[in-house]
């Protein structure tokens, strides 16, 4: 599948926002007045940054709302209304603690359960599809959650949580690429078979329908040299969860600390995420004979 | 709506003869000259004379070269459409309704009004049926000729797709599977037709007929067993000195 910037920085961006706003909500960390307006006001930044971010990859954007209509069957719907409701629950928490005005705490923690939600639809977005094998699987839920835990985790400056979402994400993405690799062969699907000509004898491709790379092409039959692979996987390991559970180990508890390892851990995020996109076959590609090895 | 219907009282489709498909991409330009002048957004092209053209297309038709277990090598053309399947994973991730299947004829239809352009449906069909239209912003796919099949403007012989009407080696067939006895129904049951991708349980309605076995060229002469002659008398003592000779 095609990385585009748009998809890469919404999941990204949006996991991170709604890992920070769950900490805030859960009272982890409890900031008051302009600290708490910084806080808040980076999680909500970074959630709804996200989510309008999804929106430029959109043919028609002006009718994003009709995307609340479906939520019986469409994740990405589900997505919509998780969000929104999501940001509603902890706006009261975020005035609160701005202001100093006392109001319980209640709906914080239903929202940061809410957070864990919302980040859960979007990885059906992609844990949905059949036809991408490597998405098809719970690895992807578990790889985005933990970085949820883990980007929240170092927004807020919690130095146990980080260190627990470290290793989570180390082990989920450990499974999401053992997994992933083999997932397209372990279908058994080849150009023969999704043709159904393997009953005559061993297909290949002749001649494409079309001259120039068309939709399905750019869109969804992306190559990516090995060599990117190989450099890009050990950078999504080292800077998304190794680097930054060292710092938090072994630097002191300070706010610059949990700075340095936010940034360090959003390269590390952003690396992994495109290899995610990147490195997802879809089954379209067998007709044209492309599959990148 | 994106709940699939449950049970739909037609299941319209196509079936496609790979045996008689000759590739002249007749059926690609039929059904982009239909589909650009009525039905929806006009199908449109992204920089058609120059160096680069690329479109939208509802038909693709691909060339495939097998290579069977004896014999010479076959080229078999495959076209390759939306199969509105049964369990179409299109129309369950679509977010706004857009895309739905009829109840009554099992066609798969995206309403443009209510498309956004997220390509999500183009991503869940496994079998690239789908693509965005660049310029309209909205996913486009086969109507199956919605417009033309229940047309009673149109002569008789006219209402059904554009592909199946100007395919020249009838290797298009247009009918109603949910009908054991209709044209396709029984292709299907006669030829051995198949479903493409059935691992991935969307059970597709469009068929595919597979290329029948060819002859097996005759590579012994046909006078072989005249060429056998034993020989008798004079002509046979005379073939045994000479053998001796020999």
């Amino acid at each position: 599948m095609t990385p585009a910037p748009s998809v890469i920085l919404f999941t990204v961006l949006s996991g991170m926002g709604f890992g920070l706003l769950a900490f805030l909500g859960a009272g982890f960390v409890q900031p008051a007045g302009w600290a708490a307006f910084f806080h808040w006001g980076l999680g909500y930044a970074l959630a709804v940054g996200g989510l309008s971010a999804a929106t430029f990859h959109l043919g028609n954007p002006q009718r994003a709302l009709r995307a609340f209509t479906q939520w019986q069957t469409s994740w990405l719907s589900r997505e919509a209304w998780a969000s929104v409701v999501t940001l509603l629950l902890l706006a009261p928490v975020a005035l609160s603690d701005w202001l100093g005005l006392g109001w319980p705490r209640i709906s914080g923690l239903i929202g940061a359960v809410a957070c864990f939600a919302t980040v859960f639809t979007t990885s059906m977005i992609y844990a949905q599809i059949a036809a991408v094998p490597r998405w098809n699987n719970w690895t992807v839920p578990a790889m985005l959650l933990a970085f949820e835990l883990t980007g929240g985790a170092l927004l807020s400056g919690q130095v146990l949580p980080a260190l627990i979402g470290c290793i989570a994400l180390i082990l989920a993405l450990y499974a999401h690429k053992t997994k992933g690799d083999v997932a397209f062969a372990k279908r058994g699907q080849t150009l023969g078979k999704a043709t159904g000509l393997d009953r005559v004898g061993s297909a290949t491709v002749f001649e494409h329908p079309h001259t120039s790379p068309n939709y399905l092409m750019r869109e969804m039959i992306y190559v990516v040299a090995r060599k990117h692979v190989a450099r890009l996987w050990p950078i999504a390991f080292g800077l998304g969860a190794v680097v930054p559970a060292l710092l938090v180990a072994a630097l002191p508890a300070h706010p610059l600390t949990f700075a340095l390892a936010a940034l360090i851990h959003l390269t590390g995020a952003l690396a992994s995420r495109w290899l995610f996109f990147a490195q997802a076959e879809h089954v379209v590609g067998l007709y044209y004979g492309q599959r990148a090895v | 709506m994106t709940q699939l219907p449950t049970h739909t009282a037609k299941k319209l489709g196509l079936v496609v003869d790979l045996d008689t498909c000759v590739g002249c991409q007749a059926c690609v330009t039929a059904c982009k000259g239909w589909n650009d002048q009525g039905y929806g957004a006009a199908l449109s092209d992204q920089n058609p004379y120059g160096a680069d053209p690329s479109g939208t297309f509802l038909n693709r038709v691909h060339s495939y070269q097998v290579q069977p277990d004896v014999g010479a090598a076959q080229i078999i053309n495959f076209p390759r459409s939306c199969l509105h399947c049964e369990d179409a994973p299109c129309v369950t991730v679509c977010p706004t309704g857009a895309s739905y299947k009829r109840t009554e004829d099992g066609i798969v239809l995206v309403n443009e009004d209510a498309c956004i352009g997220c390509g999500l449906c183009a991503w869940a069909c496994p079998y690239g049926a789908r693509e965005l239209d660049q310029a309209a912003g909205v996913m486009k796919k086969c109507t199956l000729c919605v417009d033309r099949i229940y047309n009673e403007n149109l002569p008789e012989e006219d209402r059904e797709p554009a592909c199946v009407r100007t395919c020249p080696t009838n290797a298009r067939h247009f009918g109603d599977f949910a009908d054991p006895d209709s044209n396709v129904s029984k292709l299907v049951a006669e030829r051995g037709g198949y479903d493409l991708m059935p691992d991935l349980k969307t059970k597709p309605t469009n068929k595919y007929l597979p290329p029948r076995k060819k002859d097996i060229p005759q590579e012994a002469s046909l006078l072989a067993p005249l060429l056998d002659i034993q020989a008798t008398g004079f002509a046979g003592w005379l073939d045994k000195v000479l053998g001796k000779l020999g």
